[in-house]
């Protein structure tokens, strides 16, 4: 490993440290690229141009690095490459490729920059750009999260899609003596000016023997064919015939089946078990102990987890505080100065802004992922490679632990990534894969899909992190005046980056994200505050990681502060706002939702907004209180992404969005007794069920300067814009999520 | 245990509390149901035993005798769609898809019995299969494509 890699292994260096580190570095470097990775295995008579196109003589093969959790970017890739390209990305063959520092994410670090993200003047995208060059040089990361993939595969896609038609256009030239001016490409070929065409898979042998054409220029959008517009996702009949394959769907020749039981008070130890019960049970090939606990594997899944069941297991004790209300305690203590970790906001003077005060307390609860696919992994060790096939989001991470747990060297670690059933987060984490590659380790030879119980899976979720706020905030003449808000909660990022062997000084944007960087600039006199808690349970970045729980505060103080003040929540929204695109964003909701319409009694409206990952959302909820309880009836959501690719995936995630939204708003939250999570599985942690389901209207802006990625953002102000259609409707203002601790839904 | 899966007769030596589940995915390899909680609270191992919607994690081998299984491999294929899967491809329904085995099946058990099925009914008869992603609104309108279908002919 170069120096520098050793170095970011220790520490990876975010903040002012990593800029001053990017000027030494210096800019040349931090642009160079990487050696394209299909070129090692690339047969004769076949072309790569770049880590993103391949042509045999037989086939397109269009390189789709970040990994599909359901977002739908498998597809969306293969579109930017083939928009350029100029092929129907239906008959290429789209694949996740192999992992490599070539498919670094060059935008993921912009979340560390300590800007405002829909701050694009010129300051704020150099020191982006910088950020981007370190985060290259110091640890170039595969990563899909952050809502970076379509803003991190914009640029760079299409423009491998142009390199690769170019440069097949030049090998036609040269074959044919036409001027390549006079060559068109279309559909997977070369068209001469006689009509005739060469197909690009006939070209490959003659582009290979070529060097890349690299001076394109990329094609207005006025003249996309394909992005823009209305798409049919490349899995989507796969999806809906049963014939998509998951990582839980793989199966090798001999293989056996595995599960896991480790402690269930997370990162305890196992004192000691006895599987002499389990070892005797049909199909139970061997019981294992792997760091923290146990591995059967048997001759099918079900055996599998009939065996672990049955082994008696001594469990210590949990490395955080056993009850839940210890560690809300914690979190109360943690409002001093010593824990502050970042003032980011601090305008005007609120201490001495002048009106009537309104003090409240907020909390937001640990909250699982639990995506529908268990975590899983197959893996084959042999002494000379391995091979591991698991849904990923940071797959050159995920294969170089298979490489320290097996000691194969890394080059021999091979990772096929998987179409994933879902994540929300979860599969950033590496506990699945470095038990596989123990168990692997030890059964050297024989393929095993090691597969989590349900209930492993929760048990082991590393939740979302829970926080507390405290608000005032000041109104007057029937305006707010001045909002002052302290958050509170352990840093997600420590705790995640921690597991992979990387530490992180500076501050945790996460502990103030979705709060601070709102676009109320004509709210004078406002201050946020965020202060770090010691870790406690270990959690992860949950969809919109600090932006959902902070968005939720934020929104409910301001929208409290508003209905004190006696004004319009969404019209004094509009009017602390100092920011056009975000202001576009609140009027097309307030229009879609014909707010200010009268409703009956009993029913309500509420709006929220909240900016996450540079992208200004405005959801308003309708409610009505019925005898058993509150029904969720019509919703509407708003969003500037600054461009569009696809409206059909787009309105998906949307609607998709913010039922996640909703859903874990409404009765999902973990809570520890005895150190364990008290919830296991889905009757204790739901979500929204279809019968719950409002409508939901969506509509796509295009005013913001960049495009941004839409995965997470429709999430945050989901939460509160819920809890202030519940007050609208009810008189009753929930503090406190899930909100089914304090009222019922139908 | 003799019974029959998508029109085939299989025959399978398990323990007689073993999940049709299991049996179908690593016993007969047959992958399009899902194991999500094993239950029965998601849905996604749903499969028609006997033309009835079932949470295959429930059915265990000794309830299989005779039994007539179908699974969304079953229901329709790639090449040959059924009505419920043409309409899920129609409204682009699936994110991560991992749910739509069941959902599909379960659409399709409901139209069976009810082609064209109030907005409630939809409700009601889907409420049992948990989408992590959120494609309610697409299942939906999906259904509501597919009975027009089917009530077309």
């Amino acid at each position: 490993m170069s120096r520098a890699g050793t170095i970011a292994r220790r520490s990876f260096l975010i903040g002012s440290a990593a800029l001053l580190g990017g000027v030494a570095f210096g800019v040349y470097a931090a642009k160079r690229p990487f050696a394209n990775p299909n070129l090692t295995g690339v047969s004769d008579g076949a072309v790569s141009f770049n880590p993103w196109v391949i042509v045999t003589p037989e086939k397109v093969v269009l390189i789709a690095p970040h990994g599909d959790k359901g977002q739908g970017i498998f597809s969306a890739q293969a579109a930017l490459i083939a928009e350029e390209l100029d092929i129907d990305p239906a008959r290429a063959e789209v694949s996740f490729g192999v992992p490599d520092r070539a498919y670094y994410n060059r935008v993921i670090a912009d979340a560390a920059v300590p800007i405002k993200s829909i701050d694009t003047g010129a300051t704020a995208e150099l020191l982006r750009d910088v950020m981007g060059g370190v985060a290259k040089l110091l640890l170039p990361m595969q990563i899909t999260g952050g809502s970076t993939a379509i803003p991190d595969s914009y640029d760079k896609l299409r423009r491998a899609g142009a390199v690769a038609r170019e440069t097949l256009k030049r090998a036609a030239a040269n074959r044919t003596g036409v001027a390549v001016g006079d060559l068109r490409s279309e559909n997977g070929a070369v068209i001469l000016p006689d009509g005739s065409t060469i197909p690009y898979t006939d070209l490959a042998s003659d582009a290979a023997r070529i060097e890349p054409v690299t001076d394109v220029t990329l094609r207005d959008p006025s003249e996309w064919r394909l992005l823009g517009k209305p798409m049919q996702r490349l899995d989507i009949v796969a999806k809906s015939t049963g014939t998509q394959a998951y990582g839980l769907d793989h199966a090798l020749d001999g293989m056996l089946h595995a599960t896991v039981r480790t402690n269930p008070r997370q990162g305890g130890e196992l004192l000691g078990f006895d599987a002499s019960a389990a070892k005797a049970m049909r199909g139970v090939h061997k019981v294992l102990e792997i760091p923290g606990g146990i591995a059967v594997v048997a001759d099918n899944t079900w055996r599998a987890f009939q065996a672990a069941e049955a082994v008696n297991c001594d469990w210590g004790l949990a490395p955080y505080p056993a009850e839940q209300v210890d560690h809300w305690a914690e979190i109360e203590q943690s409002f001093t100065d010593d824990r502050l970790n970042a003032k980011p906001r601090d305008d005007g003077d609120v201490d001495t802004a002048e009106g009537a005060e309104l003090r409240a307390e907020y909390r937001a609860p640990y909250v699982a992922h639990a995506p529908l696919e268990p975590l899983n992994a197959t893996i084959l060790v042999t002494d000379t490679r391995a091979d591991i096939w698991t849904g990923h989001q940071i797959p050159g991470f995920a294969a170089q632990f298979v490489a320290d747990i097996t000691g194969i060297d890394r080059e021999n670690v091979h990772l096929h990534n998987q179409f994933m059933g879902g994540s929300f987060g979860h599969r950033l984490e590496f506990d699945v894969i470095r038990q596989a590659a123990e168990i692997g380790r030890q059964m050297r030879g024989t393929p095993i899909k090691l597969t989590y119980r349900r209930e492993e899976d929760v048990a082991h979720d590393y939740p979302r992190h829970i926080t507390m706020g405290r608000g005032r905030g000041k109104t007057a003449n029937g305006r707010v005046v001045a909002l002052d808000l302290q958050l509170a909660a352990p840093s997600v990022i420590a705790s995640q980056m921690g597991r992979m062997g990387l530490s992180v000084p500076g501050p945790d944007a996460q502990l103030h994200e979705g709060a601070w960087d709102n676009p109320y600039g004509n709210l004078a006199h406002q201050r946020v505050r965020s202060y770090r808690v010691p870790e406690l349970a270990p959690v992860s970045s949950w969809r919109s990681v600090g932006a959902a729980p902070n968005g939720f505060i934020f929104d409910t103080l301001l929208d409290e502060l508003i209905h004190q003040a006696g004004a319009d929540p969404l019209e004094e929204r509009l009017r602390l706002m100092d920011h056009d695109v975000s202001r576009k964003v609140l009027e097309a909701v307030g229009e879609m939702s014909s707010w200010g319409s009268p409703l009956p009694a009993g029913s309500g409206r509420g709006v929220a907004f909240v900016i996450s990952f540079g992208v200004p959302v405005a959801e308003v909820v309708e409610v009505t209180q019925t005898e058993s309880g509150i029904r969720l009836d019509k919703a509407w959501i708003a969003a500037d992404v600054g461009r569009v690719i696809d409206p059909v995936n787009l309105q998906n995630l949307a609607q998709g969005g913010m039922i996640f939204g909703l859903g874990h708003a409404m009765n999902c939250e973990i809570t520890y007794a005895d150190g364990m999570a008290e919830q296991s599985n889905y009757d204790s942690h739901a979500g929204m069920r279809l019968y719950q389901c409002p409508t939901i209207e969506f509509r796509a802006l295009e005013n913001g300067p960049k495009i941004r990625g839409f995965g997470e953002p429709p999430v945050p102000p989901a939460a509160p814009a819920l809890g202030n259609a519940i007050f609208a409707a009810t008189g009753q203002r929930i503090r406190e999520l899930p909100f089914n601790r304090h009222i019922d839904f139908v | 245990m003799k019974f029959t899966v998508n029109g085939t007769a299989r025959q399978v030596d398990v323990e007689d509390d073993m999940p049709l589940l299991w049996i179908l995915r690593d016993a007969l390899g047959i992958t399009g149901p899902k194991y999500g909680c094993g239950i029965a609270q998601c849905g996604a191992c749903t499969v028609l035993m006997d033309g009835d919607a079932v949470r295959s994690c429930q059915i265990t081998s000794d309830m299989l005798e005779g039994a007539d299984i179908t699974t969304i491999e079953g229901l329709g294929t790639p090449q040959a769609l059924h009505a419920v899967q043409a309409a899920w491809i129609e409204h682009q329904v699936a994110q991560c898809g991992y749910c739509q085995s069941g959902q599909i099946v379960q659409a399709a058990a409901l139209l069976a019995r009810d082609p064209a099925p109030s907005d409630a009914a939809i409700d009601d008869e889907m409420s049992g299969n948990l989408c992590r992603c959120g494609t309610y609104p697409r299942i939906r309108a999906a259904i509501r494509t597919a009975s027009r279908t089917l009530q077309e002919g």
